[in-house]
């Protein structure tokens, strides 16, 4: 962005400065021997044009809205409309949480965001042995489309935005969804709302699984497809990193991995032989938020950067709309602290800064007391208000990509580039030119898990060491009772789910739902879209487990990789 | 972790103990008593030997390859079929390969998924713990306190295609030697040494590209490993872990080549662990192998080569010992090293000083014994 | 008798970092499991998504010294005394350590104590001082 003459300039005073100024301070010190961010990504004292003198502006920033993306993936980005402030909600029961989501539709919150309970997230019925324990722990408990219609009583879901944190089950959820818009009278394009669905990074970091990947990347591919021709309004994946980073990963391997995840679903729809500019258009994605401020404004900068280049020079994308990487962010869990949880309040603001800053399209604030349990009420508005102050208060809301042309951030995001590249490289190399083979085989050998376990060991040690300080935990700690308020889950919601389980397996036709499992097999059977069986059992009140048990007689349950800890 | 001191006479009632709850099918005592092999604890020996009248029934089976080869996931299956067919398992999984700081993280249990919950298969997983050429020894004693448990099946199965786990297989009856699809590598690393112990090979994840070259291979192999008289080298059969060195000059091992026209040829099976395609087949094979072993007469014989071998391996382990311990008593070995360096003795001179007392008491035991 | 005198004991602190329950998050049984290992300690490492009844299988047989589980699902009031009840079963209660890792809400610490937990580990407490513990604690055999 500079002519050469500038450049020799600046290089020239630049030694005079170092010579002049900034030498006779060195010797007073620095506080750390090498600064670092908490990805351990090194950082320099100070950036200059000369940093960025590889850039060309047209090439990679351009504008925002227009590829490559890198300054935004819409031209007025928050000026049009701010981000969409999502919270996760979902506990105890369909009717407790329904309640939740009319609270926080009454509070301003402009998207609906639900959490299952495990069993649900892994394909269980509340009945199932394992589920002992769970029921409507950390999430709601869903077993049959009995449990959806509880959940969306007196909300409309043509007029909500839904998203759906599940994944080996999401498929059903999906159905669930679908027939419920169909019982509302709401036509299914007009369904909106976004889907996790994302079974690769379960692999990699999550760890909900039923059937192995393979097949489960095929359940993925038949609800993209179902979506491009009956819901167009609703994205069926939600390629996700923020497992992966809260697994340990580096922001690097973070954005890498996803990334590669999301070509791998991209390949398989071409398999398939959908076209790139019909379905690449309905994937986001799904980010999180850590610490260090402008790491992560460059990885968000750099990962729209790389996607929009690949998505057009490796799968033929031409609609604006298939290269445009879209995503949503939530601050990160797991750098909250149990010791002081006020300060928590801090760094999830200082997260959702940067993922403001770094153009996110939706967002989701952790509440303080995480560390500690389920989160209270008031600790739930305090992380929507936190959003509201930065959109509202902050001004930062008000330039479209306000950090571009920082030295600084301009060469943290090259940085972030090329990192992410050599990884996304090496896994479509394991894949011999696939990154869907790729991903599958580093996930059969271990080879993610061992990444991002390397990471996580190695962060530790740094906050064991004290080079990394973690406020209250391992600096500027006091005595304190950690015990806030906290919401417990009523231990009665088990049976009252249980009861309602029952209930509906006496009251639906046996027969029919037999017959929507047999039809359900035959189709896995014979390759065909799984996804109109699925909504067939679902409106037959088949239950989730029993409609997951179908796949796991065909494809087997999946066993953990084992891995070298 | 200190241990309280006991007197021998204490010892020898907790064995008596451990042995009683362990012969009455009590889980917890044979666990104790696999740790206690494993640490070598004061009283060890005196357990093993108390349970050794009690082996001599279980089929003993190895598993080996290179890591990622699938073998938990073929354990795994084979034991769900063994309990199918009524019969009871127990697993050794060993790890050899230990860092330096002494731990370990042991994870072939996460395989195990098919039998969870299931008593009757009794899972061990076993690491290095120090010196390698102690842990087959280890290895053989816990098989026997499984044995002695009652145990129908007895499967051991360990990483990799080493010298240490070739020792390591070969204390088993029938040793698998399971080989990835792919290229050619994966057979020639397998010549050295782990070949000429297979008696079953399983080409595993045989869904893979690359299966059938790599079971075309093994069969070439295995066909030229068998074709007789192949310069001494073409026996299967014979797992008595041979030794080399101080005590190995009877082996025999090599002395029946030429006659026995009923070697066992290996076969080479397909197998995908993952789904448990070709399992089966696989474990049929092993079958007909252990019903070659007991009618030819090898099992015994076999048998016979390893209670020799470890009965070697005992001497010169304890002898060993014995001498170090002399050494420690005059003052170490550097000492008398420092003498040779100033010519003031020689190694043999030495060793003939360290070893009389010993020769003599030996020979003097002999004496009285011959009159 | 023998020379069994001269071979000398190799005791290692044996550990199992079990996951119960369907939580996923294994991240912490991870680097506890990895710095248990670094620590000399042999680590058996269970798994995800395992029931209780499948950690009593693998702590008995293992004849672990220290069993720590790790339960961030908000499980554990179930899922904790169902593991000590079976290893009360085999006999193998009262000389296991048993330890809990995750978010245990401070109101269920002591009824967690009282079932024969020996200590709970929160988020944040550092590796060093959960070894320590075990160093300490490991039952004398």
């Amino acid at each position: 962005m500079f002519d050469d003459d500038e450049l020799e300039r600046i290089r020239e005073s630049r030694e005079d400065w170092e010579e002049e100024t900034l030498d006779p301070f060195l010797e007073y010190g620095e506080r750390k021997e090498r600064f670092a961010t908490v990805s351990n990504h090194e950082v320099d004292r100070l950036y200059t044009p000369e940093d960025i003198e590889d850039i060309d502006y047209d090439e990679d920033l351009g504008f925002p809205g227009e590829p490559p993306y890198t300054r935004g993936a819409y031209p007025t980005m928050y000026r049009g409309r701010t981000w969409t402030m999502r919270q996760f909600a979902g506990f105890g029961t369909a009717e407790e949480t329904n309640e939740r989501f009319h609270y926080l539709i009454d509070e301003g919150q402009t998207g609906l965001s639900t959490a299952f309970d495990m069993p649900s997230l892994m394909g269980l019925d509340s009945d199932h042995p394992m589920s002992e324990g769970e029921v409507g722990k950390e999430g709601v408990a869903v077993d049959t489309l009995a449990d959806m219609e509880v959940l969306f009583d007196g909300i409309d879901i043509g007029e909500v935005s839904t998203s759906f944190t599940i994944n080996p089950s999401a498929a059903v959820i999906y159905a669930m969804y679908v027939a419920l818009a169909d019982e509302q009278g709401v036509p299914r394009d007009e369904v909106r709302g976004t889907l996790q669905n994302d079974m690769l990074k379960e692999f990699i970091a999550q760890k909900e699984w039923v059937i192995p990947p393979e097949p489960s990347l095929g359940i993925v591919t038949d609800t993209v497809e179902f979506a491009v021709e009956e819901t167009p309004k609703f994205h069926p994946v939600s390629v996700s990193g923020y497992h992966i980073r809260e697994a340990g990963s580096t922001a690097v391997q973070e954005a890498a991995f996803t990334l590669a995840d999301g070509f791998a679903y991209v390949e398989d729809c071409l398999d398939r032989g959908m076209e790139t500019d019909d379905f690449a258009p309905l994937l986001s994605f799904f980010f999180n938020s850590h610490n260090s401020v402008f790491e992560e404004v460059a990885k968000f900068r750099a990962s729209r950067r790389i996607y929009s280049r690949l998505m057009e020079d490796w799968y033929g994308a031409s609609k604006d709309e298939s290269k445009r990487l879209k995503f949503h962010t939530q601050t990160a869990g797991q750098s909250l602290t149990a010791q002081q949880p006020m300060n928590n309040i801090v760094r999830v603001t200082l997260q959702a800064l940067a993922g403001v800053l770094g153009g996110t399209q939706s967002l989701h604030t952790n509440s303080y007391d995480e560390a500690l349990a389920l989160p209270s009420e008031e600790a739930v508005r305090v992380a929507l208000r936190t959003q509201q102050i930065i959109a509202e208060e902050s001004g930062v809301a008000d330039i479209v990509d306000p950090l571009g042309g920082s030295f600084a951030v301009e060469k943290l995001t090259d940085e972030m580039e090329e990192e992410i590249l050599e990884y996304i490289h090496e896994i479509k190399e394991m894949g011999d030119g696939s990154v869907r083979d790729g991903v599958l085989k580093g996930i059969d050998d271990g080879y993610f898990l061992r990444e991002i376990q390397d990471s996580s060991y190695e962060y530790q040690q740094r906050v064991e060491r004290g080079e990394e300080v973690v406020v209250g935990v391992n600096e500027y700690t006091m005595e304190e009772d950690t015990s806030p308020d906290i919401l417990q889950v009523d231990e009665t919601t088990r049976d009252r789910q249980l009861e309602r389980l029952e209930r509906v397996k006496e009251e639906r036709d046996d027969e029919e739902v037999e017959d929507c499992l047999d039809a359900l097999s035959e189709a896995i059977e014979s390759d065909d879209n799984v996804m109109p069986y699925i909504v067939d059992a679902v409106k037959a009140y088949a239950t989730m487990g029993e409609i997951m048990e179908v796949f796991e007689e065909h494809h087997g349950s999946y066993q953990e990789t084992v891995t070298a800890i | 972790m200190s241990r309280k001191e006991e007197t021998e006479e204490e010892r020898r009632d907790e064995n008596d103990e451990l042995v009683d709850r362990l012969l009455s099918g009590d889980q917890r005592a044979l666990a104790r008593t696999i740790s206690k092999i494993e640490n070598r604890s004061p009283g060890y020996r005196d357990l093993v030997s108390r349970l050794h009248e009690h082996t001599g029934n279980a089929d003993v089976i190895g598993l080996t390859g290179a890591p990622g080869s699938g073998k938990s996931t073929l354990v795994d299956k084979m034991a769900e079929r063994y309990r199918e067919q009524g019969e009871t398992v127990g697993v050794i999984a060993i790890d050899p390969s230990s860092p330096f700081t002494g731990g370990a993280v042991l994870g072939d249990r996460i395989r195990m998924a098919s039998n969870v919950g299931d008593m009757e298969v009794f899972f061990r997983s076993m690491s290095a713990r120090g010196t390698l050429g102690g842990l087959s020894t280890a290895t053989t004693d816990a098989v026997r306190a499984l044995d002695a448990f009652g145990k129908d099946r007895i499967i051991i199965e360990t990483v990799g295609a080493g010298q240490n786990e070739v020792d390591i297989v070969r204390t088993a009856d029938t040793v698998a030697v399971l080989v990835p699809p792919g290229s050619g590598d994966a057979i020639q690393t397998l010549k050295a040494g782990i070949l000429e112990i297979a008696d079953v090979f399983a080409v595993n994840k045989a869904d893979r590209d690359g299966a059938d070259r790599t079971v075309k291979e093994l069969r070439e192999m295995v066909g030229e490993l068998s074709m007789p008289p192949a310069a001494g080298s073409g026996h299967h059969g014979h797992h008595g872990a041979d030794e080399t060195g101080l005590f190995s000059d009877s082996d025999d091992r090599n002395e029946d080549d030429d006659e026995d026209d009923e070697d066992w040829t290996p076969p080479v099976v397909e197998t995908v662990a993952k789904t448990g395609e070709g399992v089966d087949g696989f474990m049929q094979e092993v079958d007909e192998h252990r019903t070659w072993l007991a009618e030819s007469g090898e099992l015994e014989e076999q048998a016979r080569e390893r209670y020799a071998a470890e009965i070697r391996t005992l001497l010169r382990q304890d002898t060993a010992a014995l001498i170090h311990e002399e050494i420690e008593a005059r003052g170490g070995i550097d000492e008398y090293a420092e003498r040779v360096l100033r010519k003031e003795t020689d190694p043999y001179a030495v060793v003939a000083e360290l070893m009389k007392p010993v020769e003599d008491c030996v020979r003097k035991e002999r004496q009285e014994r011959d009159d | 008798m023998s020379t069994e005198n001269t071979e000398t004991e190799e005791r290692t602190v044996r550990c199992m970092i079990a996951k119960v329950g369907l939580d996923g998050h294994d991240r912490g049984a991870r680097v506890v499991a990895r710095a248990f290992r670094d620590a000399g300690f042999e680590v058996i490492y269970s798994g995800l998504h395992k029931a209780p009844d499948e950690i009593v299988q693998a702590a008995v047989q293992e004849d672990v010294d220290v069993l720590g589980i790790s339960i961030l699902s908000g499980a554990h009031n179930t899922l904790v005394p169902k593991v000590i009840a079976g290893l009360e079963e085999y006999g193998a209660k009262e000389d296991t350590l048993v330890l809990v890792g995750g978010v245990i809400p401070e109101e269920d610490r002591e009824d967690l104590k009282d079932e024969g937990v020996a200590a709970i580990f929160g988020p944040g407490t550092p590796i060093e001082e959960t070894i320590e513990f075990v160093r300490e604690n490991a039952p004398e055999r």
